[in-house]
């Protein structure tokens, strides 16, 4: 085993510790210490144990915004990684063709979240959107502020809208540093057009796909701003996802308390998920080479 | 500090885990770690198990106030030896 005998490097990562210290550990330490208390202003705090714990973990709407948002998530995921694949499988990989996917691909991803949610908000109206008068023009009766089927599959496809291209984005870029010696050794032993897949490109495309599932994870478990500019999570609590019942808990409401309970709450759950995922994904990547 | 809201109780769980890091750092500077199989389904280094076992604490004490009424510091001892059995088998 070779011996690491200069570690000075390490101090080079010491300003990024900094940020994250100022940006996130702070931050965190304070809401644990806001989720024992009962805060009336910033000198009235009462001692209060585990109580907004209890409190929140029984709470029935938080369990009915938890299986909204894991339904989301999944169904975000199933939709966009497989498409995304499958786009960044059809893109073509010289001439002036990739440069323009790359900038139509990239637009998306470039308009800022409450744009995005305003941009559908019209869209999807039947009065003065496209979108919404096409449909009701077929026959079907379309409203996503009125019927929640309607408003779940408009935020739905918005956010496949907005984020498959960063799926996209990334496996072309796995897809793109495979060396041709591998196609060619692949049209030699005769390799189908599935195997050329499932054992060159998709072992290739792995840990950009990690990474890229892992974004997507997150950033629609956490979803806020579409939802709450195109429906304000309704109708009724259709589209409440977890971040904007939390939102309303901390600042509507200003019960900081249980807000912040329910923030570890959240916290540990992404945590959890996020490790299981990356390591059970290096791990079949590391069975896969030997 | 004020703005932090510190409690007795908080700070004394973050200084655990401060102690904890700084511990596991100077363990590691005097025997560095070699990764291992024990019962869990993964190789993990020493890092990996405590964290595991911190996680698997929060979770204990999380299912401990949502399912039962009974005293947190029964959960509490149930998480201890749940670190204490990942750190040494896991």
């Amino acid at each position: 085993m070779n011996k690491i005998t200069n570690n000075k490097a390490w101090f080079l990562v010491l300003p990024v510790f900094f940020i994250v210290a100022i940006s996130a550990i702070i931050p965190l330490m304070t809401v644990v210490n806001y989720s024992v208390q009962d805060i009336f202003d910033p000198q009235t705090r009462f001692f209060v144990g585990t109580e907004w714990f209890e409190q929140v973990l029984a709470d029935r709407r938080l369990h009915d915004a938890l299986i909204r948002q894991i339904v989301y998530t999944m169904s975000v995921l199933f939709i966009e990684v497989p498409l995304g694949i499958a786009v960044a499988l059809t893109l073509p990989r010289n001439g002036w063709g990739v440069s323009a996917s790359m900038v139509l691909l990239a637009l998306p991803l470039l308009i800022p979240w409450n744009v995005v949610g305003t941009i559908w908000q019209i869209f999807g109206r039947a009065d003065i959107g496209l979108g919404g008068y096409v449909i009701n023009l077929m026959g079907i009766d379309y409203n996503y502020a009125q019927n929640p089927m309607d408003a779940w599959l408009t935020v739905l496809v918005m956010d496949v809208w907005h984020w498959t291209s960063l799926i996209v984005l990334l496996c072309y870029a796995g897809l793109r540093s495979i060396p041709d010696a591998y196609y060619q050794a692949a049209k030699i032993d005769g390799a189908s057009r599935w195997a050329v897949f499932r054992f060159i490109q998709l072992p290739k495309m792995q840990s950009v796909l990690v990474i890229g599932v892992l974004l997507r994870f997150m950033d629609s478990f956490m979803i806020y701003t579409e939802p709450f500019v195109l429906t304000g999570g309704g109708p009724g609590n259709a589209t409440t996802f977890l971040s904007q019942f939390l939102t309303r808990m901390a600042v509507g409401q200003f019960d900081l308390g249980p807000a912040a309970a329910f923030s570890l709450v959240y916290f540990l759950i992404i945590l959890l998920v996020c490790w299981v995922f990356y390591t059970v994904v290096m791990n079949a990547g590391k069975q896969g080479e030997q | 500090m004020a703005w932090m809201a510190w409690t007795p109780i908080t700070a004394a769980f973050f200084s655990c885990i401060i102690l904890m890091l700084i511990g596991m750092g100077v363990w590691q500077a005097v025997s560095p770690t070699v990764p291992r199989r024990g019962f869990l389904p993964l190789t993990t280094t020493r890092g990996d198990r405590l964290f595991i076992s911190l996680l698997g604490a929060a979770y204990i004490h999380l299912g401990w106030l949502a399912f039962t009424d009974a005293a947190l510091w029964i959960g509490s001892i149930i998480a201890l030896v749940w670190l204490i059995i990942v750190m040494r088998w896991g």
